[in-house]
C-alpha cells in the first residue's frame, strides 16, 4: 500500500470508527429486541472486519458468542461483463439464514448496486425473515432504491472525490477514513 | 487467459487462481439452490467427437450451475458421420454464437487447431485430445490432492509432495497434464509404467520414472492409478492382463504400504480387477468419488475466469471503465 496522500483529509480516524461501530452494535440489538435470530454477514473484504468487530461488540453486550459471516457477491455483480474475470473472495455463511433476520454489512454504502448483489445472492441462500443493511459510510449517490438502516457517518461527497477505509485487519495501517481527490485509479 | 488447451500453458498463479476459485464454487453444490447467475445468456458448446461421460456430464453441470446455455455435440448421430469436416462444424457453432467450445477429439491437437483458426471467436476449452492432453482433468486432480495434503486446510500449495502416476502413461493424456500441471504447482511427480508403456521422450517430462511400483509406493503422498486403454492398444505391450495386474495393479496389499495420510486417485473409468482392484477402489483411502464432485467446481471455476468476464468482442468498450 502506498503512503496516504497529501491532498487526503482524514474523516474519522480510529475513535471515531470504534464509537460508530458501537453505536450501530446498540441500534441493532435495539430495534431487533436482542441477539437471537440474527445474522450478522459481512461483504468482502472490509466488510467482513466491520462484521466482525460488530460481532465482537455484540458477544460482549449479549454475554454469549455471536459470529459474523461472509458473503461474497461477485458473481452476482452486474457489471462483470465490464471487467476480465475476477478472483472470488471467500463466502461463509454461519448459520441457516431461513426465518431470521440478517443483517449485511459494508464498509461503503454508494450506488447500491453491491447490495443489490448482495440481496440476489441471500435469495439464493434461503429465505430470511428481514435482511437490513448496516455501513460505515454512506456517500449518497444511490442509483438504484436501497437505503441502509444503520449508518456510521453520512459524507456527502462529489463524484470526482474517493473515499478510502482503511481498516487494520486489511490494510495493515492504523484505521482511518478519508476523502480523497480522485485519480479513478 | 483466453484458452485453456494445454495444462502445461498455467503459469503457478494461474493454476492457483483456478484452484481458489474452485473452492469457493464447490460450496454451491450444497446450498438448496445450486446455480449462480454469472454466465446468464452466454452459450457453451459441448463438442464431443469422442466418447466420454463423466467429462461431458461434469462440463454440462458446471455450465448449467453457471446460468449458461448449453448445447450439447456429438459426433454420433450428427453430420460428422455424413463426412463433415472440424472446421465446417466449427463454423457452424460460431453463427450460432458460442461463446465457449468444450471440445473433445480422437486427434491430437485438434482444440490447438480450433483456437488458432478463424472459425470460432469463442474461448476453446480442451477437454481431452487424442493421447496429448486433458488440463480440467488435471485440475480436478491437484485440486483433490491440494484438499486432502496440503497445509492450511487444503488451501496451501504442492511443494515436495510425491505423486506416483501409474499403469498405461503412453496413451495417457490425464498423465501428461498431471505431470506438467503437478510439477508447475511444485510436487515432485512419479511415472511407474512397463518400459512399453512409456511414451518415447518422457525423459524430457519434467518427472522420474520407474518401472517398479513396489519400489515407489512407500514415498508417495497420493497414488494415481491410470486406465488401461484397450481401445487404444493394437499392439501386445505386455504379456498378459493377469501379468500386468500382479505388477501394476492396486491391490489391498500394496495399499496397506502406503503413508498413512496417502490418498489412491483414478481418472475414470475404471478397469476394476485390471489397474485397481475393487476393495481398493472402495476403500475409504479412495477419493475417486470425490474427484467427480471436485471436477464440476473445478469446470465452474474454469468457465468462469474463460467467460465470466470481460471477453474480447470485436467492439468492446474498454474506455468506458
Amino acid at each position: 500500500m502506498v503512503a496516504v496522500p497529501a491532498s487526503a483529509r482524514t474523516v474519522l480516524d480510529h475513535q471515531d470508527i470504534s464509537r460508530a461501530l458501537t453505536r450501530i452494535t446498540h441500534e441493532i440489538l435495539e430495534k431487533n429486541r436482542d441477539s437471537d435470530g440474527l445474522v450478522l454477514l459481512g461483504i468482502p473484504t472490509r466488510g467482513v472486519d466491520l462484521a466482525r468487530r460488530i460481532a465482537t461488540r455484540m458477544s460482549e453486550v449479549e454475554g454469549r458468542a455471536i459470529v459474523a459471516g461472509a458473503l461474497d457477491v461477485t458473481m452476482y455483480r452486474d457489471d462483470l461483463r465490464l471487467k476480465p474475470a475476477r478472483a472470488l473472495e471467500h463466502t461463509d455463511i454461519p448459520d441457516d439464514v431461513d426465518g431470521k433476520v440478517v443483517v449485511l454489512i459494508d464498509d461503503v454504502l454508494m450506488s447500491g448496486r453491491t447490495i443489490r448483489a448482495a440481496l440476489d445472492a441471500l435469495s439464493d441462500l434461503g429465505r430470511p425473515r428481514a435482511v437490513q443493511l448496516a455501513v460505515l459510510i454512506d456517500r449518497g449517490h444511490r442509483e438504484l432504491p436501497i437505503r441502509a438502516d444503520y449508518v456510521g457517518k453520512n459524507l456527502p461527497t462529489s463524484l470526482a472525490e474517493q473515499v478510502k477505509v482503511r481498516l487494520t485487519e486489511t490494510d495493515d495501517q492504523a484505521d482511518s477514513v478519508s476523502i480523497e481527490e480522485g485519480d479513478h485509479s | 487467459m483466453k484458452h485453456l488447451l494445454s495444462a502445461g500453458d498455467l503459469s503457478r498463479a494461474e493454476a492457483t487462481r483456478i484452484l481458489d476459485t474452485a473452492e469457493e464454487l464447490l460450496s454451491v453444490a450444497q446450498r438448496p439452490i445450486k446455480k449462480l447467475p454469472t454466465l446468464r445468456g452466454r452459450t457453451i458448446v459441448n463438442l464431443f467427437f469422442e466418447d466420454s461421460t463423466r467429462t461431458r456430464i461434469s462440463f454440462e453441470a458446471a455450465a448449467k450451475r453457471l446460468s449458461a446455455d448449453v448445447i450439447n455435440f456429438s459426433a454420433k448421430g450428427s453430420s460428422v458421420s455424413k463426412g463433415e469436416s472440424l472446421k465446417d462444424t466449427a463454423l457452424t457453432l460460431q453463427a450460432m454464437g458460442a461463446d465457449a467450445v468444450v471440445i473433445r477429439h480422437g486427434a491430437s491437437g485438434a482444440p490447438h487447431q480450433l483456437a488458432h483458426s478463424e472459425w470460432t471467436r469463442g474461448a476453446v476449452v480442451n477437454a481431452g485430445d487424442g493421447t496429448h492432453e486433458h488440463p480440467t482433468q488435471a485440475l480436478l486432480d491437484a485440486f483433490t490432492v491440494r484438499k486432502h495434503l496440503a497445509d492450511d486446510g487444503g488451501t496451501g500449495d504442492l511443494e515436495g509432495k510425491n505423486i506416483t502416476i501409474v499403469g498405461d502413461v503412453l496413451h495417457s493424456r490425464v498423465a501428461r497434464s498431471n505431470a506438467l500441471l503437478l510439477h508447475t504447482l511444485g510436487a515432485k511427480v512419479t511415472l511407474v509404467a512397463p518400459p512399453t508403456l512409456l511414451p518415447v521422450g518422457v525423459d524430457a517430462w519434467p518427472v522420474e520414472t520407474s518401472y517398479d511400483l513396489d519400489a515407489s509406493i512407500e514415498k508417495a503422498d497420493a497414488v494415481m492409478m491410470l486406465r488401461v486403454q484397450a481401445e487404444r492398444m493394437n499392439a501386445a505391450y505386455f504379456p498378459s492382463a493377469r501379468e500386468y495386474s500382479r505388477r501394476y495393479g492396486l491391490d489391498m496389499s500394496r495399499m496397506n504400504r502406503l503413508q498413512d495420510h496417502a490418498i489412491v486417485m483414478h481418472p475414470g473409468p475404471m478397469n476394476r480387477g485390471m489397474e485397481i482392484s475393487a476393495d481398493v477402489a472402495d476403500s475409504p483411502r479412495s477419493v475417486i468419488v470425490e474427484q467427480v464432485t471436485n471436477g464440476v467446481a473445478v469446470r465452474m471455476a474454469v468457465l468462469y475466469l474463460l467467460v465470466g468476464g470481460q471477453t474480447d468482442q470485436p467492439n468492446s468498450e474498454e474506455e468506458t471503465a
